[in-house]
């Protein structure tokens, strides 16, 4: 059974300029379990698609639900089923680790006594048990991916969006989080929706790969369906699939400045 | 429905109490904001002591509650900065995106402003009374009252804007060229029973103006005057007006 569907998901934004379709028409489901990687150019509408399926940005087309909710009529009820981690995190550096964590629980309405078992917990899953009485800011920058994450978490969602959940982090730390997002997926059946621009963490995460470009989905399967596809062999990297997807080649050589 | 009103007066709390507790850790947020009316206290208030205002009552019992709206008017306005640093670091959204209610991510916020600001009042108050004020208890906690509810009022239309522009270079400058006319037309310094009367006219448009007459007149403990009542009305009128508008935006806010 579908987690998420969305069909023609579109999203305008009116600026001085004149009107900017960010997001012209997605069509996108998701099953329980799955690990859905979402890819594309800076500024094809990742995000803004993002944005809308967590009720944070109103579309201006289409429709979708998400965890048996409809977007538009039950967005509460989306809520309460989904987390979401926007690339900037979301805590406050000069506030505890415990307190962002139990106030995010108490958010989702937790009783107290049990958003605050809650955040020992995650912070035992996660690694960072040691820190919660530390500020935010005293977190090295994998502590504070994992600390993200777990702000999505602390509800126990069916559904969790993860947007560019591994940028600026060291190798060490991708593996980790790679793992853990497995660890949700084998342990609870969440549904692990993530945009990313690491192809390489897509190949190894992802169950399905859904393109999108210039708003729209350009192409969507497993790694390996869109590299036999679109190069010809499945043993291509999913770089090349996704050059050849979004006709997007490394920059022609005499374009290149030799001095700047 | 009925389960709808306990949640938000819940999550009001949980969203007061997060900022209250940040307020009580920052020394700095809680006495800075009394500054700049203790400067006017301290090296503008002795001037008028043998001037005639126009008024009833001492000097300071005209100067004061100019400078308690003066407290509520900079530092209401001027709550949105803290907004915008928030939403940078994503703070709003990860918010925004749990079922909490709206209308208590709004009211969480300026319910610590206005207990902040109210705290502050007192102290100005109390420097006021050593200085040489004299006024009826009453009229002292009307004062207070209005200070709370201007507080509300004007932080909440603080964080409608803030919520609307992208960086603090741009809302410094327009909250300051909504305060510095505000605080002169509103006769806040000196009543505009001394202006002449295209001035006094002007002051009638600025709900402030209505507000320092209605808090001037209880500090002269004439409660039944019309100015406490019409003061009463416009602070009432614009904190729900105020409410409202920034309720609306907390709901749509885009990033």
């Amino acid at each position: 059974m579908a987690v998420i569907t969305a069909s023609g998901l579109a999203r305008t934004f009116t600026t001085k300029r004149g009107t900017v379709e960010a997001v012209r028409g997605i069509d996108l489901t998701a099953e329980r379990g799955e690990i859905l990687g979402l890819l594309g150019p800076n500024g094809a509408g990742k995000t803004t698609t993002l944005r809308m399926l967590t009720t944070l940005l109103a579309p201006t087309g289409g429709s979708a639900t998400v965890a048996g909710c409809d977007l538009a009529r039950d967005p509460a009820g989306v809520r309460r089923s989904t987390g979401y981690v926007a690339q900037s995190g979301g805590v406050d550096p000069n506030v505890s680790v415990r307190e962002e964590l139990v106030t995010q629980g108490r958010l989702y309405r937790l009783p107290k006594a049990e958003a605050a078992a809650r955040a020992e917990e995650l912070a035992d899953a996660l690694g960072f048990d040691g820190l919660l009485d530390r500020k935010c800011a005293a977190m090295s920058g994998g502590q504070r991916r994992r600390l993200d994450i777990a702000m999505g978490l602390v509800h126990r969602p069916a559904v969790l969006f993860l947007d560019e959940p591994t940028t600026g982090l060291d190798p060490g730390s991708r593996a980790g989080l790679w793992e853990l997002v497995r660890r949700l997926r084998t342990d609870f059946g969440t549904t692990v929706v993530l945009t990313t621009h690491y192809l390489d963490e897509a190949d190894a995460l992802a169950d399905r790969v859904v393109v999108v470009d210039q708003g729209v989905v350009a192409a969507e399967g497993t790694p390996r369906a869109l590299k036999t596809e679109y190069t010809g062999s499945p043993d291509a990297s999913l770089q090349d699939a996704f050059l050849a997807i979004t006709g997007r080649g490394p920059a022609p050589a005499d374009t290149i400045p030799v001095a700047v | 429905m009925s389960s709808v009103l306990p949640s938000v007066l819940s999550d009001t709390a949980l969203i007061f109490g997060r900022y209250a507790r940040q307020t009580l850790r920052s020394k700095l947020q809680m006495f800075f904001g009394v500054l700049m009316p203790l400067l006017y206290l301290f090296f503008f208030g002795p001037l008028l002591t043998d001037v005639p205002l126009a008024s009833e009552g001492s000097s300071w019992q005209v100067l004061v509650p100019g400078l308690l709206l003066q407290l509520a008017l900079f530092g209401g306005s001027f709550c949105g900065f803290g907004i915008i640093v928030e939403k940078q670091y994503g703070v709003v959204d990860r918010m925004r995106v749990t079922p909490v209610s709206r209308l208590a991510l709004l009211l969480g916020r300026v319910l610590r402003d206005a207990a902040l600001f109210t705290f502050q009042a007192v102290l100005l108050v109390l420097a006021a009374v050593v200085m040489g004020l004299r006024a009826p208890l009453g009229g002292i906690l009307v004062g207070f009252a209005f200070v709370a509810v201007t507080t509300v009022a004007l932080s909440s239309f603080s964080y409608a804007l803030a919520l609307k522009v992208a960086t603090p270079q741009e809302f410094g400058p327009v909250v300051n060229a909504a305060t510095m006319p505000t605080m002169l037309l509103s006769g806040l310094m000196l009543p505009m029973a001394l202006a002449p009367g295209w001035l006094d006219a002007l002051s009638h448009v600025m709900p402030l103006r209505y507000l320092v007459d209605g808090v001037r007149a209880a500090y002269v403990g004439d409660y039944t005057a019309a100015s406490v009542l019409y003061g009463a009305l416009v602070a009432a009128g614009l904190a729900v007006l105020a409410a409202t508008v920034c309720a609306r935006a907390f709901r749509r806010a885009a990033a």
